[in-house]
């Protein structure tokens, strides 16, 4: 019997490893209750190239050049100078009594060219050492260590390796405590700014926090000390001048710590999962995929999946998924099974509705609201004709 | 999503065919709609890249921002909208008529003969004109900062159809996706609904394309190009930055002008489809019958219209940033009761609309099976006619003996009261006692058809499709407690700052 890691090793096969961030990391919490997502997650394997290999390719993660551009211009704005407009923001937009702040870059990185290890992850390795002596040196340093660290690097376990993240800013101290700081490129307009956005960069936020709280005990130093409101960094109005705003991320962290507890039990998904099920895209030396578009599908198949139309931006195997949840109600919304007495299948909600089928026992019930529902749209749409 | 929308998606599923959930079209369709289909530079905030528009379907005006990073040409791109819009605009807003009224006043309403409808793709197109306006409206026509008057006309007017199109009742600013996910149900989500090519794959196939199949094909964006303002990510890096690009680097007029040219060409190569599925969706909108109380609501809408236009005329400030407390308040309770109006005057309409409350209990339809139509009693002094019947019905209705105020969309003067309901399973048994709509005297048999006969189908509910007054009582304006802010100012005066704003 192989050990999970050794397992999820497997499934992975010869490709490598997708590198989680915490965009990813706090995808995980869109569809808590998918187990296909959670054992592709875990393995860390590219679902964007098993799914365009099934014939499903995706387009999420894709974005616009042109955006991505302004969203690196706006970052580097709001660091440029050794933050002088993080700290006019601090000090204005909320009013905090801050004389004067150090600025650390903690973005630099030693990498040796002999160590066996690849860059990236020297690099990384490296990256995270300097914030965590940083972090060290700022927790024991009183109330007065105005400090913002730019580029810091933060880890957290998952799928039995360490996940990197990158928060934008770490800023410290606002009333003794560490506040995560994230910068995004959409806009503030008259202080409302659109929902759906704020809800991901919250999201994201809070995968920054649980990470830096978790630093904070290794260094035996308490989890309080990072706070769990977070400053938002966007765009005011219609231009490239920056406004913050604090939100508090404490609902997002329960969330989020909730799936990465989840995901330890990852062992107990893969218990129902044969053991020959693999998704190595078997790539030949140009990377190029070899192995069969079929044979994937049938490896998909043996783990269960949970679609809802929410997969369609959430999830890369969105579409294939779909594909394969044809014929269900889950496919045409999430409340329709609900709405329909708890039938799955499409076929059969309309074969119950029409009287074509008869109900077992256990179906009277729905069979009885369809039957009703089906009568009325019909008499409604005869007297209409 | 209620169990009558849920039925018509699985049936469409199933069928692969679109369904209709009205029997009726709910929406005003105008005889000359304005399509604007909008395209905005990604990454940026609101920035126009290009629109197509006009109420001429073979001609549409296509309008492109020359250099779209610069602010002084998104301003231009507003003045010249500004001339395709606000020329219609004005000239509805002239032609008025008195509105009629039975009631005895000296105040003489006006509206407007016709009121203009804009129709955009899907609710992303009614931010993005939101957000024009509330990025033009302000800015002053003279100064330092100077631009064409039409400029903040443009966004007075911009910010008005978006106001209006937030009311569940107004079709001055229609999204296409909606005005026809509110018709049809198709066999997918929501969420694919959202994409106005797979909606109309679904709801008119190619012919000898099942509607699936079309639907499948129209996800990919660059055969169907998405229905914006957002653009699709293959386009920015194929067409629009090297485009954006040449443009930064043209060392002349000439060469600046020829990748104009080739940018247009190639903006226009990605709405076009849009264009014309927008158009296409108005045909078949305009195919079904519209219920009774569309004319209703549009006469509203043109009211409206006209009482804007004559405060622009008059006054002309442009709308605040935000509401004030009262206002706010004000507006919410509007929308909740111009919704409710709206959800009940569909109902009374549509006998398949009034199907989902009776499924949810809030309606019933069934047959008089008997009635005492000249029933007299005397509750107190007076003698009052209070005819009886009773109505079976195999809905599920949710009633119990005391409940008042049901009415019958035929009869909608008359007021029901629940006397008794006795249920054997199948089958409800409901005596109504009903008031109101039955002539004044009590002597003789009550005026001929005001009370229900046996063998009548009828149906009651407790929705009021009219005559809602209530507002709320809010303070006046300058009453506002200073919780709320204090008095705001009447109206928002902008400042130099607001000229000045930055569009970057
Ligand atoms: S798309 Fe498929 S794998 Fe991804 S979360 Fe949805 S059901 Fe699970």
């Amino acid at each position: 019997m192989l050990g999970i890691d050794e397992r999820l090793a497997a499934i992975r096969g010869s490709s490598d490893r997708k590198r989680h961030n915490a965009r990813t990391l706090a995808a995980l919490t869109t569809n808590p209750g998918c187990a296909r997502r959670a054992i592709l997650d875990a393995a860390g394997v590219h679902k964007d190239k098993i799914a365009a290999r099934v014939g499903h390719p995706t387009e999420i993660g894709k974005m616009s050049k042109i955006a991505v551009l302004r969203g690196t211009f706006f970052e580097q704005q709001v660091k440029a100078e050794g933050g002088a407009e993080m700290l006019r923001l601090l000090r204005a937009e909320l009013g905090l009594p801050i004389e004067q702040a150090h600025y650390e870059d903690l973005g630099a990185a030693e990498v040796d060219a002999t160590d066996p290890r690849s860059k990236r992850e020297q690099s990384n390795e490296s990256r995270y050492q300097l914030t965590r002596q940083a972090m060290r040196m700022t927790a024991g340093s009183g109330p007065d260590a105005g400090t913002m660290f730019a580029s810091p690097m933060l880890r957290i376990a998952f799928g039995g390796v360490w996940v990197y993240l990158e928060p934008d800013l770490v800023a410290f101290q606002i009333g003794d405590k560490f506040h995560i700081v994230e910068i995004k490129s959409f806009p503030i307009i008259d202080e409302v700014a659109d929902p759906g956005k704020v809800a991901g960069a919250l999201r994201q936020a809070a995968v920054y926090v649980i990470a830096l709280q978790n630093l904070m005990e290794e260094l035996g130093r308490g989890r309080d000390l990072v706070s769990p409101e977070v400053l938002l960094v966007c765009p005011k109005d219609f231009t490239n001048q920056p406004t913050a705003a604090v939100r508090n991320v404490r609902k997002e962290l329960a969330v989020i710590r909730r799936q990465l507890e989840r995901m330890d039990q990852v062992r107990e998904i893969l218990r129902a999962v044969p053991q020959e099920v693999t998704f190595d895209l078997a790539a030949d030396r140009q990377g190029r995929p070899t192995r069969s578009p079929a044979d994937l599908k049938r490896a998909l198949n043996q783990i269960p999946a949970r679609y809802s139309p929410d997969c369609l931006s959430n999830c890369e195997m969105g579409r294939f998924c779909r594909s394969e949840a044809r014929g269900s109600t889950n496919v045409l919304g999430r409340t329709i099974r609900e709405d329909l007495g708890g039938v799955d299948s499409t076929s059969m909600a309309v074969a119950l509705a029409t009287g074509r089928l008869r109900p077992t026992d256990d179906l009277e019930e729905t069979a009885h609201l369809l039957r009703t529902i089906y009568t009325m749209r019909a008499d409604c749409l005869q007297g209409a004709s | 999503m209620s169990g009558l929308t849920a039925m018509a998606r699985v049936l469409a599923a199933e069928t692969g065919t679109r369904q209709a959930i009205c029997t009726l079209r709910h929406l005003h369709v105008a005889a000359r709609p304005i399509v604007l289909v909008p395209i905005t530079l990604a990454g940026e905030t609101n920035a126009p890249l290009a629109v197509l528009v006009g109420d001429d379907r073979d001609r549409p005006q296509l309008i492109v921002t020359n250099r779209p990073r610069v602010r002084e040409e998104r301003l231009r791109f507003a003045e010249r909208l500004g001339a395709e819009l606000l020329l219609p605009i004005a000239n509805l807003a002239r032609r008025t008529e008195v509105v009629p009224t039975t009631r005895r006043t000296t105040t003489v309403r006006r509206r407007a003969v016709e009121a203009p409808q804009i129709w955009v793709p899907n609710p992303a197109g009614v931010e993005f004109l939101r957000l024009l306006g509330r990025m033009t409206r302000f800015r002053s026509t003279v100064g330092q900062w100077a631009v064409a008057p039409s400029v903040p006309t443009l966004g007075i007017w911009a910010t008005w159809f978006a106001e209006q199109s937030e009311f569940a009742d107004s079709s001055v600013l229609v999204a296409t996706t909606q005005a026809l996910t509110a018709m049809w149900a198709t066999g997918q989500s929501d969420l694919e609904d959202g994409n106005l090519a797979a909606l109309m794959a679904w709801i008119d196939p190619p012919p000898g394309t099942s509607a699936a199949d079309a639907a499948a094909r129209a996800e990919d964006t660059i055969a169907f190009p998405p229905a914006g303002p957002a653009t699709d990510p293959q386009f920015d890096a194929v067409v629009l930055e090297p485009a954006l690009r040449d443009l930064d680097a043209a060392p002349d007029d000439q060469v600046r002008e020829r990748v104009l040219a080739r940018l247009a060409s190639g903006l226009r190569d990605q709405m076009q489809p849009t264009w014309d599925r927008v158009w296409r969706a108005i045909d078949l909108l305009d195919a079904v019958p519209a219920a009774p109380h569309v004319a209703v609501r549009w006469e509203r809408d043109r009211e409206r219209f006209y009482a804007f236009a004559d405060y622009l005329n008059t006054i002309g400030l442009p709308q605040a940033r935000q509401d004030g407390a009262v206002r706010g308040a004000r507006r919410l309770t509007d929308l909740e009761v111009r919704k409710s109006t709206f959800d009940a005057q569909r109902a009374y309409d549509d006998a398949l609309v009034m199907a989902e409350y009776r499924l949810s209990g809030e309606a019933f339809r069934g047959i008089v099976v008997d009635a005492d139509a000249d029933r007299v009693v005397r509750p107190s002094s007076r003698r009052v006619r209070r005819p009886l019947i009773t109505v079976t019905t195999r809905d599920p209705a949710r009633l119990a003996p005391g409940d008042r105020e049901l009415r019958d969309p035929q009869r909608p003067t008359q007021e029901a009261a629940v006397i008794d309901v006795e249920s054997d399973g199948a089958q409800t048994r409901i005596r109504l006692e009903l008031s109101g709509g039955l002539g004044s005297g009590t002597t003789g048999p009550a005026p001929s058809g005001s009370v229900p006969a046996v063998g009548d189908v009828v149906t009651y509910t407790r929705l009021k499709a009219g005559g809602y007054t209530h507002r709320g009582t809010f303070p006046n304006r300058e009453d506002t407690p200073w919780t709320h802010g204090g008095p705001p100012a009447e109206y928002y005066v902008p400042t130099s700052h607001d000229a000045a704003e930055d569009w970057s």
